[in-house]
């Protein structure tokens, strides 16, 4: 073959790519920017932002109740008076929502200590107490539990020897941190009955390790988030003035 | 710690990697060249205005109306430019609370965002409450493994959406998180979770073969990495098993990275996965540049993050 046949070979695939004139990835680049505050505001939206912005700070502050004092979930031993409001919130919301669904009564609550996000300040509450409170979407759900799987969860309590916040079981501790008493709406827990507990999504999905409410017999969910339980109880009440009860002591 | 040490490992310096040999170059004179810009977010969470100087983690940044601005700019720069969301775009500011997801939706449609995938989140009002706020979005839900046919959601959204810019065809298909054990089942009611690798290898037959894409992303909510003890599909996974796809925009584990991550797929080939952290406080970024055929049977593709 002489040189300049490779020539013309040449021209040819060229004119054939070029006709079909295909383009294909020669390069990526890729890389991150931070929306910092060297950008600009884009006026528009800020303005279309903004009558949204303001209508929830007003709802947000808008006062709903008073408190007496400020409560902390660190004031108290294994209850604080926070912690009973809240769990005792719970109960009085959500069990008339429970009862008209299944026709049967909440036994008891059990939330976890760590999850009261703040502490309620004396002076005015509002809606933004509640959001400070319980910042999470977490909602009740109900799960039905035989007497048995209630040694579990009593056993728990009783190890983490913290002030999980209880309503209507009452539990007494040795100063051994032994279970002396263990009563749900003043009587004893019998090993055949089903009780119905209210929790979190969260606790009931194994949060905080709690890990006695799987398997049950059955979870109702109740649609209805914890925050707004306390919301709806500011609603209700005039003023704030929980306290430290004997729902859950240790004997010296 | 596992995870940290593989970011920290393909982190390393700027990397290059280079595709095929050098040689040949300059073959033609006039080349085209088209560059397809690709602006992400995932996780945004609600977070609609900027963080406060006294946040602890991130003071200043975010918010929406800085990232319109950012966004327009860089329209401007590049009309071939498309806006994608990776997912949870509902909760955690009281914006949600208060409006259900309505501004969140209004917000994206002003920003000329063209397309979404469905985070767990995005079921916290239930399916009925996403569907309520369906009228106020403007741009395309994309799944391709939530099966709806039971649901509400039904027709509302689709597998894939091929995009068109300047002649190349892109072709975006959406992955979710399996909501069992994320979501309560009274949430998302009869939506079917399909395994995510056998339809990406679907989506991507059907896209490279069938609709004859030039580029294919992945908008998933898998998350990232799980560990390598673990066998949830994460986009690290999802890369490696799979084949066409040249980007996946990932959400869900809320994971901040120095850079995109180049992964090798089952073909060997370097592909990239992103993630920008969540609450609108980054916008990733990634530009194809495409031109014409012989460079890249000489060249190749080469990634620079």
């Amino acid at each position: 073959m002489r040189f300049t046949h490779l020539f013309f070979l040449l021209y040819f695939f060229v004119l054939l790519n070029c006709k079909e004139e295909k383009l294909q990835l020669s390069k990526i680049e890729g890389k991150q920017i931070q929306i910092t505050d060297t950008i600009p505001i884009d006026i528009d939206i800020e303005a279309f932002v903004k009558p949204y912005r303001d209508n929830i700070q007003k709802d947000l502050d808008s006062v709903l109740a008073y408190s007496t004092s400020t409560f902390s979930k660190n004031d108290g031993e294994l209850n604080t008076a926070l912690g009973n409001f809240m769990v005792d919130a719970i109960y009085s919301e959500a069990n008339p929502v429970f009862k008209s669904r299944t026709g049967y009564d909440i036994d008891m609550v059990l939330l976890n200590h760590g999850g009261i996000r703040s502490s309620l300040n004396r002076g005015h509450v509002s809606k933004r107490t509640a959001f400070q409170l319980m910042p999470f979407e977490n909602s009740v759900v109900v799960i039905a539990l035989k007497g048995t799987q209630m040694d579990s969860l009593i056993d728990y309590l009783r190890r983490a020897k913290r002030a999980h916040p209880i309503s209507k079981l009452k539990l007494i501790l040795n100063k051994d941190f032994e279970v002396v008493d263990a009563k749900i709406k003043g009587e004893k827990i019998k090993q055949n009955k089903t009780y119905y507990v209210a929790t979190s999504d969260y606790l009931y999905n194994g949060g905080d390790n709690m890990r006695f409410f799987k398997p049950n017999d059955s979870v109702y969910y109740l649609n209805y988030k914890i925050r707004n339980a306390i919301i709806d109880k500011f609603y209700k009440l005039d003023t704030i003035n929980p306290v430290i009860d004997d729902r859950f002591i240790q004997t010296k | 710690m596992k995870r940290r040490d593989f970011i920290q490992k393909t982190s390393a310096g700027t990397a290059l990697v280079t595709l095929g040999s050098l040689g040949l170059q300059s073959f033609t004179s006039a080349v085209k060249t088209t560059k397809i810009t690709i602006l992400h977010t995932n996780d945004v969470h609600s977070h609609i205005d900027t963080f406060g100087s006294e946040e602890g983690r991130n003071p200043n940044t975010g918010g929406v109306a800085r990232r319109a601005s950012l966004i327009e700019s860089i329209r401007k720069e590049n009309s071939n430019t498309l806006l994608l969301d990776a997912g949870d775009i509902f909760q955690g500011t009281p914006y949600f609370n208060y409006y259900g997801g309505e501004l969140e939706f209004k917000l994206m449609s002003m920003l000329k965002y063209d397309a979404a995938t469905i985070g767990n989140h995005d079921f916290d009002n239930g399916i009925d409450g996403l569907y309520a706020q369906l009228p106020h979005a403007e741009f395309q839900f994309i799944t391709a493994n939530y099966d709806f046919s039971n649901t509400i959601m039904d027709t509302h959204t689709k597998p894939y959406k091929v995009f068109k810019k300047d002649g190349i065809k892109i072709g975006v298909f959406g992955l979710g998180i399996e909501l069992d054990g994320l979501v309560s089942p009274s949430m998302f009611k009869e939506t079917k979770y399909l395994n995510p690798i056998e339809i990406s290898q679907d989506m991507t037959r059907v896209l490279k073969t069938e609709e004859g894409c030039d580029l294919i992303i992945c908008l998933s909510h898998l998350g990232y990495h799980y560990g390598n003890n673990s066998d949830k599909i994460s986009d690290l996974s999802l890369a490696k098993a799979t084949r066409d796809i040249d980007l996946i925009i990932g959400g869900h584990t809320h994971t901040f990275l120095p850079k995109p991550t180049i992964v090798k797929n089952i073909d060997n080939k370097n592909m990239l996965v992103n993630q920008v952290g969540c609450y609108g406080i980054n916008l990733g970024k990634i530009d194809f540049y495409f031109d014409s055929d012989k460079n890249k049977s000489v060249n190749g593709t080469s990634i620079i993050v």
